[in-house]
């Protein structure tokens, strides 16, 4: 089943909630993760992965990098999803 | 049809020397340099601060070995201090492994120059996984000893990662430092290893290595000196998301439950990446985690057996206290077992050998 955008959005604030204790609604999608929620880049990782067990989907090494914002992020899932 | 080249019938047979029934961590060594780096001293090599390091690594400080505590010589030390701790002398030793990714000899090894140090008899051979060596050395010297191959093996992890270090590289010259760590493993009627989780991933070996390659430098087509690199993301993902399995692996294997365990002494490369294993592997809250890695760094193959010195030391966990190894990194390569944990060797004994003496 295709996961809608606020679906995915709602999932990866609880995933990064759980990572880095930022609350959940400080998570939107114009927020840079590292310039805006502070996102190093293992919680980075620890996110992706998992995101990729939650929504059943695959985010290369490669592909992590271009994920600046959330909407990138969010974007990247649904077009997977 | 089954196929048999040997045995009676064909007018001979292979004899296989008396088997133990197992084998077990009889006595450890350490040997940490002298010298210890903290993390404003770090900042003057790289743009960073102490607070930046800490969080990303858990590492406040690391040690960095002196001309004169070469691999051979911390190797040495650490293997006395285990050999004093098992009332053997060099004699009683019937296998001599050794695990590093930082000996540039590649013949002779660093492993017969340890044995000529320490006066063993038996074979002698460096083995290189880099940060999983040493839990590869453990497994193979419990295979050597179970096949009736040798009643006691000194198994040593020991780098001066520091000659491959990149000086100037502020992603990775924070985590590591140089050190050695030597376990006696003797026979026993009880087994106190139990069977190797191991594994390679070669398919994953961009993500963390040493450039330029020797044979490039050799051929010319390189001159600068081979340096250490690693992809921190790639490397922690593959740790956090495959070490957890391994772990239970090897649990598995050794019929036992993590409950059971008293400790967990993973590779000590990164406070991120245990804290994120003992998540995921849901280890009970009273076992001790090794974090020997906040006063050493990333030490490779010596980790292991320094974080075991570690929590031994420290009285966190006690000799003969069931312990969950787990070596990973460089290859990528793995290697996990159940342990008992051996007792310490007498501190003293972990000397640096007398320098050579002058020719005349």
């Amino acid at each position: 089943m295709a996961l809608s955008e606020q679906e995915v959005l709602a999932g990866l604030a609880e995933l990064i909630h759980d990572e880095t204790g930022l609350p959940q609604d400080q998570v939107a999608l114009d927020k840079s993760f590292t310039d805006d929620l502070d996102i190093d880049s293992l919680s980075m990782m620890t996110v992706v992965v998992n995101a990729e067990e939650r929504f059943g989907v695959k985010i290369p090494d490669d592909s992590v990098k271009d994920l600046k914002t959330v909407r990138d992020a969010v974007d990247f899932i649904v077009k997977q999803g | 049809m089954s196929v048999s080249q040997t045995g009676p019938q064909n007018g001979f047979e292979i004899k296989l020397a008396p088997t133990p029934r197992g084998s077990r961590l009889v006595s450890l060594g350490a040997y940490r340099p002298r010298r210890v780096v903290d993390n404003t001293e770090i900042c003057t090599f790289i743009e960073s601060s102490d607070e930046w390091i800490q969080q990303r690594s858990g590492i406040a400080e690391r040690r960095w070995a002196a001309d004169d505590e070469t691999l051979v010589g911390m190797a040495e030390a650490a293997s006395r201090q285990a050999l004093a701790g098992a009332g053997l002398t060099g004699e009683d030793i019937d296998l001599v492994l050794l695990a590093t990714m930082t000996s540039f000899s590649t013949t002779p090894t660093a492993a017969n120059l340890l044995q000529a140090a320490l006066g063993t008899r038996g074979g002698a051979v460096e083995l290189n996984s880099a940060c999983a060596g040493f839990t590869y050395a453990l497994a193979l010297a419990d295979q050597a000893i179970r096949a009736g191959n040798a009643r006691n093996v000194l198994v040593v992890g020991a780098e001066r990662i520091t000659d491959i270090m990149n000086f100037s590289d502020r992603t990775t010259m924070f985590l590591f430092g140089d050190g050695a760590g030597a376990v006696v493993v003797s026979a026993a009627d009880e087994p106190g290893i139990g069977p190797v989780a191991w594994g390679s991933w070669g398919e994953q070996s961009e993500a963390l290595g040493v450039l330029p390659l020797l044979s490039d430098v050799a051929r010319g087509l390189a001159t600068e000196r081979p340096l250490l690199f690693q992809k921190g993301q790639s490397v922690f993902r593959w740790a956090v998301t495959e070490m957890p399995k391994t772990a239970a692996k090897a649990l598995e294997l050794a019929g036992l439950k993590a409950e059971q365990l008293a400790a967990f002494v993973p590779h000590q490369a990164n406070i991120r990446i245990i804290d994120a294993m003992t998540k995921y592997m849901k280890l009970p809250e009273h076992v001790v985690v090794a974090d020997d890695l906040r006063h050493t760094g990333n030490t490779s193959a010596a980790s292991v057996p320094l974080a075991m010195e570690q929590v031994l030391s420290s009285g966190r966990a006690t000799p003969g206290d069931l312990a969950l190894l787990v070596g990973f990194g460089g290859g990528l390569s793995h290697a996990a077992q159940v342990v008992t944990l051996p007792t310490l060797g007498p501190a003293g004994a972990s000397r640096l050998p007398d320098p050579a003496p002058l020719a005349s």
